[in-house]
Parts: structure tokens; sequence; C-alpha cells
């Protein structure tokens, strides 16, 4: 048992060294290897030190906590939905931070003030939330999701309308280009806003693994269990509003991550969902930053948008996945 | 020993009642067959006796103090249920479902107690699975996923037991094999056993007290030998049935 894990450990983490390594040298200034070791030093290039420390160090600590927080809690979802199609959007709060943060660049408060954007993302995430958990009271999962996905739709039509009623086709060039998500040109003052909010989520959201393994059972059987299925739906939304809340708010709509990180490590670490957890984090917080690195070195006149290259090369996984599973069900 | 108390309990689902002023009593030792046609209210009365679903009239007390004022957690450690059909939708290893059992007694996070794995051993052994333990559950035959259900109901070792058609889908030797092992516990660990069975042999060869429901009320209520008559047979199931023999070899037959 003990030797089975102690591998793919090692591994993740020599990968996610050298991912962060990579994030920190790739990037329209391409810096040679040794500068990291030189970066102490009082006769290093004080540019070099600038990019690193205050543009690519917060991207890459950024791409490491949203990645970590939409691979949790796709894996959290799917877990309590029992449904390896769930994704973190399920529950309608990435598409409220979508609105809220929208409504920042449409009525020009982003301008006059960067952090308007991730604050009112956050709002609108905490709004969606509320919503979901009023419209799905009860104490089923089923009606949460559907909850859920009412609160996306409306959220989604609120973001068309900002879209539809901009006041300058600049400020719709601006939507829509949020609305793609990127990590590019986020500050320290961007990690501290919202890095409260996302590790905190991250741990309502760890803290569910045992609740959704009894939950593989149905229903019934895990209230029989004697877990508690009113709190851990309350635990799952108010998780899932801090993490991707947090996360989106500051770097838009990044899709695939949530839904392709548990089934990348579910073949290592099997399918029980307390054990997907803390994998599913780390992949999520390694496949973001690896698309990040990608968008940074893909040779195009303008960088390519996080949210873009995330589904076009998720999208040949998800089609993939769908054809396995079709395979194995009976 | 554990006391298990419903009184004058009514359930309606959706404006339909399906338990009318239902009042039973069992204690720890005794095994319960509880029998009826399709629809007369059987898992609903299994349910209710769980603390799964709150009646809408009439109490439930286990050992004296209402069902209702148990916390979650604290029945899961003395009661374990099964549902009909049970299943898991997760593909998980045999030995992993049966785990799931110990939920009750697992703090929060951290990994599992060593010595769980005996009890995890002893009860796939007990239900004939210890061979299958590393299959995956969605592989299994309907039987088989029964037999892995029944192995996580009973390793949690709890004071009750209460099963929905346990038997069914089984093959006759686990069949018996399985009625044999919850009239054990009854018998020698004096757990108390609530099992609804189809199988009117069974139930009279191996139960030791029958509760016989129709549309929602009790008819009848007693040791198997004496209640499970081909009158009751005929009310219950509008069959003409014969029952013959005595203690595990007595039988029931149908014209």
């Amino acid at each position: 048992m003990r030797r089975s894990w102690r591998r793919p450990v090692l591994f993740a983490v020599a990968g996610l060294l050298l991912l962060v390594v990579m994030s920190l040298l790739v990037g329209r200034v391409a810096l040679p290897a040794n500068t990291l070791m030189t970066l102490w030093r009082s006769d290093a290039d004080p540019l070099a030190v600038l990019i690193i420390t205050e543009l690519r160090l917060p991207r890459t600590v950024l791409a490491l906590l949203v990645g970590a927080a939409l691979g949790l809690s796709g894996a959290v979802l799917q877990g309590l939905t029992r449904n390896p199609l769930a994704e973190p959007g399920l529950l309608g709060v990435s598409s409220g931070a979508a609105l809220g943060a929208v409504i920042a660049i449409h009525t020009g408060l982003a301008l006059i003030w960067p952090l308007a954007t991730p604050l009112l993302g956050l709002a609108g995430a905490f709004g969606a939330a509320l919503l979901t958990l009023t419209l799905g009271r009860g104490e089923g999962v089923l009606v949460l999701i559907l909850a859920g996905s009412a609160v996306s739709g409306v959220m989604f039509a609120g973001t068309a309308l900002a879209l539809n009623l901009a006041p300058n086709p600049y400020a719709a060039y601006e939507i829509s280009m949020w609305l793609m998500g990127s990590l590019a040109d986020r500050s320290w003052d961007h990690v501290w806003l919202v890095a409260p909010f996302l590790l905190a989520g991250l741990l309502v959201l760890a803290g569910t693994g045992r609740a959704l393994d009894a939950l593989s059972l149905g229903e019934q059987q895990a209230t029989s269990l004697g877990i508690n299925l009113r709190s851990l739906r309350l635990q799952v939304l108010l998780g899932t509003a801090l993490a991707v809340g947090a996360a989106t708010a500051v770097a838009g709509a990044i899709g695939f991550i949530g839904l392709l990180a548990p089934h990348w490590v579910r073949p290592w670490v099997g399918h029980e969902p307390r054990r997907v957890l803390w994998p599913a984090t780390v992949a999520g917080a390694a496949l973001l930053l690896a698309a990040d690195i990608g968008t940074r070195l893909l040779p195009f006149a303008q960088e390519l948008k996080l949210g873009v290259l995330t589904v076009l090369v998720g999208t040949p996984f998800f089609v993939s996945l769908l054809l396995r599973l079709r395979r194995s069900a009976p | 020993m554990s006391l298990l108390q419903a009184q004058d309990v009514c359930v309606s689902l959706s404006g339909r009642p399906v338990l009318q002023t239902v009042s039973v009593a069992a204690h720890g030792g005794e095994f319960i067959a509880v029998i009826g046609p399709n629809g007369a209210g059987k898992s609903t009365l299994l349910t209710v006796l769980a603390g799964l679903l709150a009646p809408g009239r009439g109490t439930v007390h286990l050992d004296g103090r209402a069902l209702s004022g148990y916390a979650p957690r604290e029945l899961a450690r003395q009661r374990a249920y099964l549902p009909q059909n049970p299943r898991c939708d997760w593909p998980l290893p045999v030995e992993r479902v049966v785990a799931l059992g110990l939920t009750p007694g697992l703090p929060a996070f951290g990994g599992f107690p060593p010595a769980d794995q005996a009890r995890i051993d002893t009860a796939l052994q007990a239900c004939d699975l210890y061979s299958r333990r590393q299959q995956s559950v969605t592989t299994l035959s309907g039987g088989e996923l029964a037999r892995t259900m029944l192995a996580r109901a009973l390793v949690g070792d709890p004071a009750i037991l209460i099963v929905d058609e346990p038997i069914a889908g089984l093959d006759p030797r686990h069949a018996l094999d399985a009625m044999r092992r919850l009239a054990r516990l009854a018998h020698e660990e004096q757990r108390l056993v609530i099992a609804a069975v189809h199988d009117l042999t069974l139930a009279l060869r191996y139960a030791t007290r029958v509760w016989a429901l129709s549309d929602g009320c009790l008819l009848a209520d007693g040791p198997p030998a004496t209640t499970l008559t081909a009158e009751l047979l005929r009310e219950l199931f509008d069959v003409a049935a014969c029952v013959s023999g005595t203690g595990t070899s007595a039988y029931v037959d149908y014209a």
C-alpha cells in the first residue's frame, strides 16, 4: 500500500516543481535558467528580478491556486452527484462570478480600480450560491443541481445582457476578452484578494471526503450511515462558492480543468471519492499551470487566452472519456 | 439488549396512506420476517423503524428514547439499514464497499485504523466474498452484489439490523446461508434483525417472529409456526397455500 503511492507522489511533486520553474522563465521575455540562481545576488539583472517577482511569480501562484480550486471542486461535485460528468460550474457559482466581473467592466468600475473586477466577481459568486441555496431547499442532491443549473442560466443571460447593452465597442471587447479567461497581468494584489477565499474554500471542500464515500451507496444508505445530507450540501455549496467563486473572479471562466483533473488521477488512485480529492487538486493545479505556460509559448501575435486553450485541449479528452464510458457501460 | 418500539405509526406518501396506525415492538435476540404483498408498506415500515423517515403520526422509540432524538451518527453506530436493491455508483473494489459500513465510527479525516481490516475480512468471509475482495462491484452479478451489501451492513456489528429483501436474487445456497446468518446473529449474539422477505419457507424456518402487513395495516404478529397459516396466506396474497412440516424442515407450498 505504502509503496504504491510513494512513486506517484514523488512524480507529482517533481512535475509541479518543473512546471513552476518553467512558468517563471517562459514568457514574452524568455529568461535563461540561471536567472533563478542569481535572483538573490546583488548583481542580478534588476529587470529580470522585476519580471520574475512582480509578474511571473504572482501569475504562477494564481495558476496553481485557481487550478487547485477547479480540480478539487470538480472532484467533490462528481462525488456529490455520483456523476463523472459533473464540473465546478454546476452550482451556478462560476457564472455568478462571471456576471459580477462583467458588471464591473460594463460599468467602467474596472477602469477606475482594477481590483473591482475580482471583487464584484466574488460578490457575484456568493449571490449565485445564495440563490441556488434558496431555490434548492430540501434534502436531496438532485434539487440542488437543478437549482444550480437554473441559476447558471439566469447568470449567463445577465452576462449576455451586459454584453448586449455594452456602452461602447471597447467595453464589449473587454467583456468578451475577460470571459475567455486569462491570468495575464495579474499582480500580487489579485493574489492577496482572492487567496484567503480560495484557500478557505479548499479546506471546506476537503472535509467532504468521508461523506462523499458513503454517498456512493446512494442517498438513503448514506443517511443510514450517519451522513447528514443537508449539511453536506451546504458544505459543498459554501466550499464551491469560496474556491470556484474566487478562482473565476480572478481568472475568468476556465473550462474543463475541473472536469478533467479527477478523471486524470483515477487510474492511479481508484474511484473512491475521498481518495480522488487531493490528487485531483494537485492535478488541477498542474494542468492549469501547464496550460498557462502553453498560452505564453504558442507563437501567436496575441497571447492565446487561457480559457480558450483549456477548452481546445480539454474537448478531445472529454470526447474520449464519453467514448470510454459508453464502452464500459452495459 | 436493544428494544425498538413503534406506537400508532401512520405514514402518508404524496397523499396516499401507506401505513395506518401500526404498532410493533421488538427486542434483541429476535429475527423478525416482515411479509406481505407488494405495496403493503413493508419498506416504509422498515425505513420508519430505521429512523430514516419520520412518521406523520405516532412515535418510534429505541431503548426508551425517541429515534428523532438520536444524532444520525449515534444511531448509525447502533443500527444498520439496507434498502431494496442497493447499488454502488462508482466501480469500487468489493472490499472498499464493505468498508463503508464502518463509516459511522471513523473520524472525518485520516486513514483507516488497521484493526478495521480484520472486521472487513471477517464480513467478507461470512458472505463468501473473500476471493472477490479486489473485484469491482460494478462487474459483480446481482446476487454477488446483494451479498456484498449484506457484508457492508454486517461489518459494523450493529445491535439492530434492518434489511429490505436481503435474499432477493440470491441462489438457494446463498439465500439459505444469508437466512442462517441472520438467524445466528439474533440467537447467538442477541442482535435484533428485521428483514422483509418474500420467501415464506425460509421465513417459516428461520424467523422467530412474523409481522404480516396488508394495505398498511398490521394483520398478524407472532411466531411463524402459529402465525403463518393457510388462512393468513390466503388473506395476504390471495393464494391457496399449504403449510407443512416443523422446524427447519417446514415449508410453504402453493396450490
